[in-house]
């Protein structure tokens, strides 16, 4: 019965990741007075590289092959636990440590498989993209901590479910830990002022620079798990910060309700995020670290207040 | 049949290295008969010290015996307590997989050096920790302490040849007796406060120490086990030793011999001497903080692929240090149960460091023979040739990197979560404590993490970056079998964790004596859950997860573009061909790391161009040397050096050699002594 | 920063729409014959890499001004990306010179089938003003095999612009 869940969200991820990059383009596009591409364009683009042929570099081994595989199964282990309608009481991978170390994993055969082409890009581009990772876990934890230490308990579902019943007082803190959740969720997902996902210059590439080798389907499916990153991420922006609309029965029209008030929610913030790249430039590389090193000591100081209260 | 076996067990497990030791004494001249033969015995041996502490972990036994001989202050007394099992279990194991993995190993050496010194050393060495684990008589367990270090000293100077193997001998040698005599003072004032040498009778003292005994015992304790350790600034020798004793050495080195430190250090502050004030358990974990995150950044610094390993050992006494600083706080502060948590977290993570640890240096051991350098700068490319190494490597990486579902998640895992148990208990300063213990445990996974991409990613990816890497051949059939069972054992350690932490938890019930009810861990075979369902997680059902979707994923994908085809050609590189000297550098890669944190590491640059003429613009030679200060010999060891050897150097005239002056000395010594023994009369 | 997004939001949209633009059909089609169900896989989206093999840059001037506000190629899910193993068209602009004739075969080589090569301007046709100099191949179709070329010197984006809708059409012509 429980699989049968697991198996929707993860549907609910795959289906709806791409539009939320297309929201993003979209935005972007309007901002800069032009009309852009549809907010299906994803889809289209996802199709069309699911039908051209591969070509693999000699120098590349079984680690490069696999890891949009490992990538992408990462990505859809933490879906089935992402709270979008309804928080299951036991999911694989419903606790945070959980999701902060697969999304390592993911991280960890991205950057390898970068590393195996033997390309200069994509053994710098897996450097800087390590260096980001490494400092950000700590903003990550903490700020992920405080509406855990709020709700008590770690497990995702169990924040999401009561995140909605507490005092205004009790959203000071988890204001503050939003703002650094959302510092480590742009430098994550290689968004302004971290990394311009569009650019073409290898020198000033974090993500992109990775998959520089892939074509074909292997692309296909590491933009797909880029696109479900961002969207798990959105996800959990959405709820595990702001009263959440999870509902409480398994069935019903409600859970359908909760799902588009998620995804109603995730693309808000999805705007949110063009708008902001829209609005400023992306930061030299060394001043990356004082930013994520500003989302820790948020997530710090309110975790501190929230204890304190 | 199993009471006889457990009684026994030790005795046998010590029979086997014994006549493994001897017989390669005697077999000397002949390397191979030496090579395996003490190798096998040292299986053997390993072997039933598995079978015999497992059996006394599940059987729940305890198993004493006790010698007196004729000399005085010194009785063999011996005493396995789950503990002592549990500890017991660890060296067996990884002795295990290191003895399969060293008849391939030093099949290397033959003929270069003698082979059957190695085999008398080795079995020495792992028998004598062994015995360490064991003992119960403090005298007894000093001179096993010197007999491990001397074996060990032995077998890190074995390759005697070798640059820098000497050096790295005598740091170690000279670190480890100064710890030594710390270790000594620390029983000797115990041994005034309870009058007795047995471990049994500093139990029952335990709260009757005053509180600057316990202080000084502390201080003393933490400095003679935390030099054997690892623990930051004691660390010094680590870095040079374990890279320089051949690989399986340096896997029992640095996966259990360093973990004899930490079971001192348990005993010491969990049964010789209780309660502790909160400070002293927040000291230690602050000890572990520093640790783990020094430890890590050294590591991204290093290129020699042991000394990376080396670093990242301190890192993880540091994690386990984290686990064990929570637990004598929970401990001062009453909090029994969190207590609990944070001593399975710590004995888990030692169980599991030594595992992946061990198997990590098998790897660096094979990939230094294939290549025969050790400089990381000239691997790569491994993998096409090297394919068992390099999944073994892999498997390593992923586990010390804390990446679910293997061993090394689930002890950080459960750390963390005794740690989150920590912040809201307690005062404003221990909150503050724990904060600063969590937010060092985070860093230090994220740069682990970073650091095993680029060891792995350098070592055995892409392009081979020089002929020998180019050249390299996998390693023998032993070598692998050995890497194999400890990777195999971190993925059972990492899935099965709901089977082992009821084990860990009655050990923790045997030193503390708590065994309060399940509130604060919980686990069945599937889950292990914390704190009445505050956190629970479920690894084998993450694994499954894990490869059910990746099933999925290839399945789906392969239905879709079955049709598709896949060529190989050139990497992609703008045009330009690419060469060998093109692939990132291990040195490149950490590089913006270590200029971020460079207030820690503090990186030096020196240049040393020799210029043609007066002309400022052309040389005829350059050399830069990127290199790190050591603060801690700067700042630490240089000074103490200093003034140890002013001291000495002024106490030098009392030789003066003068025999009048001799004699002068004994008639004061005996006026004094007359006077003193009068004036106790009175 | 509000004055920016006011200002964004007054300005009036500037998008040149399909129509108003002035489409001649000069495409010349050489080279090799594309099988006509290759060329369905292109509709809707569209992954160009430019190469440039020694040209004047004025045909790169012209094309980097399709992304901008007025042409907004992006509307047609046609985008340009970084790397040749992502990309479907080259685009290659240049008389080829002998130093990137090797590089333009890797291109290529690099680029995964299906694969429609377009030479931009007339120094890729047949060398143009560089016609005859001992530094080039006299157009690309010496050294890789190209199916379409958009004639100028350089081509204005509207008219790359529309034989880019007309490779487009041709391909949903075969499929309806």
């Amino acid at each position: 019965m429980n699989i049968i869940f697991f198996f929707f969200q993860i549907l609910f991820v795959l289906l709806f990741s791409p539009l939320c990059i297309g929201v993003i383009r979209k935005v972007n596009a309007l901002m800069q007075s032009r009309k852009g591409a549809s907010i299906f364009q994803p889809y289209r683009n996802l199709k069309k590289l699911f039908h051209k042929d591969e070509i693999i570099s000699e120098d590349a081994s079984w680690i490069f092959r696999i890891a949009p595989y490992v990538v992408s199964a990462s990505t859809l282990v933490i879906a089935t636990s992402v709270p979008i309608a309804f928080a299951p009481a036991f999911a694989p991978a419903g606790d945070i440590l959980v999701t902060i170390y697969l999304v390592a994993m993911g991280t960890f055969f991205l950057a390898l498989a970068a590393m195996d082409t033997g390309s200069a890009f994509g053994g710098t581009g897996s450097s800087r993209e390590m260096t980001l990772a490494a400092l950000a876990e700590g903003g990550l934890l903490f700020t992920m901590l405080v509406p855990a230490v709020i709700v008590g308990s770690t497990n995702i579902g169990m924040i999401a479910s009561r995140i909605g019943t507490l005092s205004i007082f009790q959203y000071a803190p988890l204001l503050m830990a939003f703002v650094g959740f959302f510092l480590v969720l742009l430098s994550e997902n290689a968004r302004y002022p971290f990394d311009n996902p569009a650019t073409h210059l290898e020198l000033t590439m974090v993500h992109e620079a990775m998959i520089l080798e892939y074509s074909g389907k292997r692309l296909a499916l590491l933009e797909w798990a880029a696109a479900n990153k961002l969207f798990i991420f959105l996800i959990l922006a959405a709820n595990l910060f702001f009263p959440s609309t999870i509902s409480g029965a398994v069935f019903g029209i409600t859970l359908i309700v909760s799902g588009l008030l998620t995804l109603f929610k995730s693309l808000i913030l999805a705007g949110v995020i063009a708008l902001i790249e829209s609005s400023i430039p992306k930061l030299r590389y060394f001043r990356l670290p004082d930013l994520l090193f500003t989302s820790f000591v948020l997530g710090v100081i309110s975790l501190i207040i929230s204890i304190a209260m | 049949m199993v009471d006889v076996i457990i009684q026994n067990g030790l005795a046998i497990t010590l029979v086997f290295f014994l006549v493994g030791a001897f017989g390669s004494i005697l077999f000397q001249k002949s390397p191979r008969i030496c090579n395996a033969w003490s190798h096998a015995f040292a299986f053997l041996g390993s072997a039933a010290g598995v079978l015999f502490s497992a059996m006394v972990l599940v059987l729940g036994k305890t198993v004493s015996y006790q010698q007196e001989t004729t000399l005085p202050l010194f009785e063999i007394s011996v005493r396995i307590d789950p503990l002592a099992a549990f500890f017991i279990f660890i060296v067996s194991i990884v002795a295990l997989c290191t003895s399969l993995y060293g008849i391939g190993y030093m099949a290397h050496y033959h003929g270069k050096y003698n082979l059957g010194i190695f085999g008398f050393f080795y079995n020495v060495f792992i028998a004598s920790m062994l015995l360490i684990f064991s003992a119960q008589h403090a005298v007894y367990f000093l001179l096993l302490w010197e007999l491990m270090s001397l074996a060990s000293y032995m077998l890190v100077t074995f390759e005697n040849r070798t640059e820098g193997t000497v050096y790295a001998g005598y740091i170690y040698f000279v670190m480890t007796h100064a710890a030594t005599a710390c270790i000594a003072f620390a029983f000797l004032l115990l041994y005034h406060a309870a009058g007795s040498f047995d471990f049994d009778v500093l139990r029952a003292n335990a709260d009757e120490l005053t509180p600057s005994v316990q202080t000084a015992v502390f201080i003393l304790a933490l400095i003679g086990f935390g030099t054997k350790a690892g623990i930051i600034p004691l660390h010094i020798w680590l870095p040079h030793a374990h890279p320089a004793a051949p690989a399986h050495v340096s896997a029992l080195m640095s996966g259990v011999m360093i973990k004899t430190g930490i079971f001192m250090l348990i005993r010491f502050f969990l049964e010789f001497s209780h309660p502790y004030a909160p400070w002293i358990g927040s000291i230690i974990l602050l000890i572990g903080a520093a640790s783990s995150l020094l430890g890590v950044l050294y590591a991204l610094c290093e290129h020699d692929l042991k000394r990376l390993l080396a670093y990242h050992s301190i890192e993880n006494i540091g994690i386990i240090l984290l686990g064990f600083g929570g637990a004598m706080i929970f401990a001062s502060l009453g909090l029994q149960s969190f207590m609990r948590l944070s001593l399975v977290g710590a004995f888990y993570h030692t169980v599991n460091h030594a595992v992946f640890k061990a198997l990590l240096f098998l790897g660096a051991g094979s990939v230094a023979h294939a290549t025969h350098t050790r400089n990381i700068e000239e691997y790569g490319g491994l993998i096409k040739t090297m394919t068992w190494t390099a999944l073994c490597f892999l498997i390593g990486s992923m586990a010390i990197s804390g990446l679910p579902p293997f061993n090394g998640f689930v002890s950080e895992w459960l750390t963390f979560q005794a740690l989150f148990s920590g912040i809201s208990s307690g005062n404003v300063f221990l909150t503050i404590i724990f904060i600063a213990g969590i937010a060092s445990l985070a860093f230090t996974g994220g740069l682990a993490l970073a650091c095993f991409v680029k060891a792995f990613g350098v070592t055995f990816l892409a392009r081979a970056r020089s002929n020998e890497a180019h050249d390299a051949q996998e390693c023998s059939i032993s070598m692998r079998a050995g890497m194999i069972v400890l990777a195999l054992l971190t993925l059972v350690f990492g899935v099965f964790a709901g089977s082992v932490i009821p084990v860990l938890s009655h050990i923790v019930q045997s030193v503390t004596g708590f065994s309060g009810h399940a509130a604060a861990l919980f686990s069945t075979s599937t889950t292990v859950s914390v704190r009445n369902q505050f956190a629970s997680i479920s690894p084998p059902i993450i694994a499954l997860a894990y490869i059910g979707a990746l099933i999925v994923v290839m399945l789906s994908v392969y239905s879709v573009t079955r049709r598709r085809t896949v060529t190989r050609g050139l990497t992609w590189d703008c045009g330009t061909p690419l060469t060998r000297r093109m692939e990132i550098t291990a040195t490149g890669f950490s590089r913006s790391l270590l200029m971020i944190c460079k207030t820690f590491v503090r990186p030096l640059k020196n240049v040393h161009i020799q210029h043609i003429d007066q002309s400022h613009y052309f040389f005829t030679f350059q050399k830069i040397e990127l290199s790190f200060l050591d603060i801690y010999e700067l700042y630490f060891y240089r000074p103490i050096a200093v003034c140890a050897e002013y001291v000495t150097d002024r106490a030098r005239k009392i030789q003066s050699g003068n025999v009048n002056a001799y004699i002068l000395y004994i008639v004061l010594v005996f006026i004094c002594m007359i006077v003193w023994l009068s004036l106790s009369n009175v | 920063m509000i004055a920016t997004y006011l200002k964004i939001l007054r300005t009036p949209k500037t998008v040149i729409s399909t129509q108003f633009l002035s489409c001649q059909k000069d495409i010349v089609r050489i080279g090799l014959q594309i099988e006509g169900k290759v060329k369905k896989l292109f509709c809707g989206a569209l992954a160009i890499r430019e190469v440039d093999t020694g040209s004047s840059n004025a045909e790169e001037q012209e094309l980097s001004a399709l992304s901008n506000s007025y042409y907004d190629i992006e509307r047609f899910g046609i985008s340009f990306v970084a790397s040749p193993r992502h990309a479907d068209m080259l685009f290659v602009t240049g008389p080829v010179s002998r130093n990137m004739a090797d590089a333009l075969r890797k291109t290529y080589n690099a680029t995964p089938n299906p694969k429609i090569v377009v030479a931009v301007g007339d120094t890729a046709f047949d060398g143009g003003i560089f016609k005859g100099s001992y530094a080039v191949y006299d157009g690309v179709d010496k050294i890789i095999p190209v199916h379409f070329y958009i004639p100028g010197d350089p081509p204005s984006p509207s008219r790359i612009l529309c034989s880019l809708l007309e490779i487009l059409e041709m391909c949903d012509g075969i499929r309806t």
